[in-house]
């Protein structure tokens, strides 16, 4: 005899990642470690960004996560440079997600003098890293003009979860009709409080005010570890859209 | 893209609760599963029935709740879906519309069992 029976289970998904996550943030925000999640498609200039930023900090030790679905090369040209960079292989995967990245941070732990900023170079991919928490105080997407300016409006998750939005490759702008009044309405309609920085990976240009704007947002971090369902029960959030997660810019 | 980790989830998650049951065999797993979480129905049950062999989740059939993304309107509060792929704009006063938590589900809702 079958008895069948309905239990209701209402518990998320991502449970597993969100409470690793939520630990990895612990555990670096207690360690003085600011960790940025860097978003962005192939090819928008996430490694170069990094470099340009790590140039004009001043006061923060600079770390890299590099999440590659195989290769090492971003890595070892940024160890050429003096920089501790850890790399992770997806072989793959479309996304890092915190059980990968536990390991390296893990070894980061380990360092003296660890103070500093923390930053994951993502897998170039504009949808998937969206969704996965990986323990980050704040997400960075970098949106080049070449790309045009639809991006908010078709990839509306990562423009919504974006902290910060870097709009890279400014210096092809007279070459280009990107339109930055529709880029700036879509961005605005998901995300009304988010920083947008131009800026020009070749030039330079505007990374100084990213660097400056990020030492800020380290000097004053607070762990974000609960604010993703850490404890896996689905919370019925129906009509509170609005209170999404804008601490970071007060 | 990533239906197979997250499938690996679902059977270790609705085992869980079909122990706690004391279950034989679990007959279904029902998921609500919003639009914007981009997790595609046919890839999870294709997964599921390799990654559920030998477990109580064997033979399960996967349900999916889908709900539609809607947006509310900063000006006069309406909810709706978006309806044009270029623009945020309220069908009913035109204002813009933000993001809500409403088509970003993805969680398993309930499990049928078997005891």
């Amino acid at each position: 005899m079958h008895d069948v029976l309905k239990v209701d289970v209402k518990e998320d998904i991502y449970r597993e990642n969100n409470h690793i996550a939520a630990h990895i943030n612990e555990d670096l925000t207690e360690a003085g470690i600011f960790m940025v999640n860097v978003m962005g498609a192939p090819g928008v200039g996430k490694t170069t960004s990094l470099k340009r930023i790590l140039e004009n900090l001043k006061e923060n030790v600079p770390y890299i996560i590099e999440g590659d679905i195989e290769s090492d090369l971003d890595t070892k040209h940024l160890r050429e440079l003096g920089i501790r960079a850890f790399q992770i292989n997806t072989f793959g995967a479309c996304h890092l997600d915190a059980p990968q990245i536990h390991n390296a941070v893990q070894n980061i732990l380990f360092e003296k003098d660890k103070k500093g900023i923390l930053f994951v170079e993502n897998i170039g991919n504009l949808v998937c890293p969206a969704e996965f928490v990986v323990g980050e105080h704040i997400k960075l997407l970098i949106s080049p003009v070449t790309e045009g300016s639809d991006k908010p409006y078709k990839y509306p998750l990562a423009f919504e979860k974006a902290d910060v939005i870097l709009l890279n490759k400014v210096d092809l702008l007279p070459y280009l009709d990107f339109d930055e009044e529709f880029f700036m309405k879509g961005v605005r309609a998901l995300n009304p409080d988010v920083p947008v920085f131009k800026v020009s990976g070749r030039t330079g240009e505007g990374y100084a005010e990213v660097a400056a704007w990020l030492e800020h947002q380290a000097a004053h971090m607070t762990c974000t570890g609960h604010h993703h369902h850490g404890d896996g029960q689905v919370e019925h959030h129906h009509h509170h859209g609005e209170e999404e997660e804008h601490h970071h810019h007060e | 893209m990533h239906e197979y980790p997250i499938t690996q989830q679902i059977v270790k998650i609705a085992e869980e609760h079909a122990k706690e049951q004391g279950a034989s065999a679990v007959s279904k797993v029902c998921l609500v599963v919003g639009e914007q979480s981009g997790f595609v129905g046919d890839s999870i049950q294709m997964y599921f029935d390799v990654i559920a062999k030998g477990t109580l989740c064997e033979g399960a059939t996967v349900e999916f709740r889908r709900v539609k993304a809607k947006l509310r309107c900063c000006d006069c509060g309406e909810l709706f879906e978006r309806t044009e792929l270029f623009s945020f704009a309220c069908p009913k006063c035109g204002g813009q519309g933000g993001p809500t938590d409403i088509g970003k589900e993805f969680y398993i809702d309930s499990i049928e069992i078997e005891r």
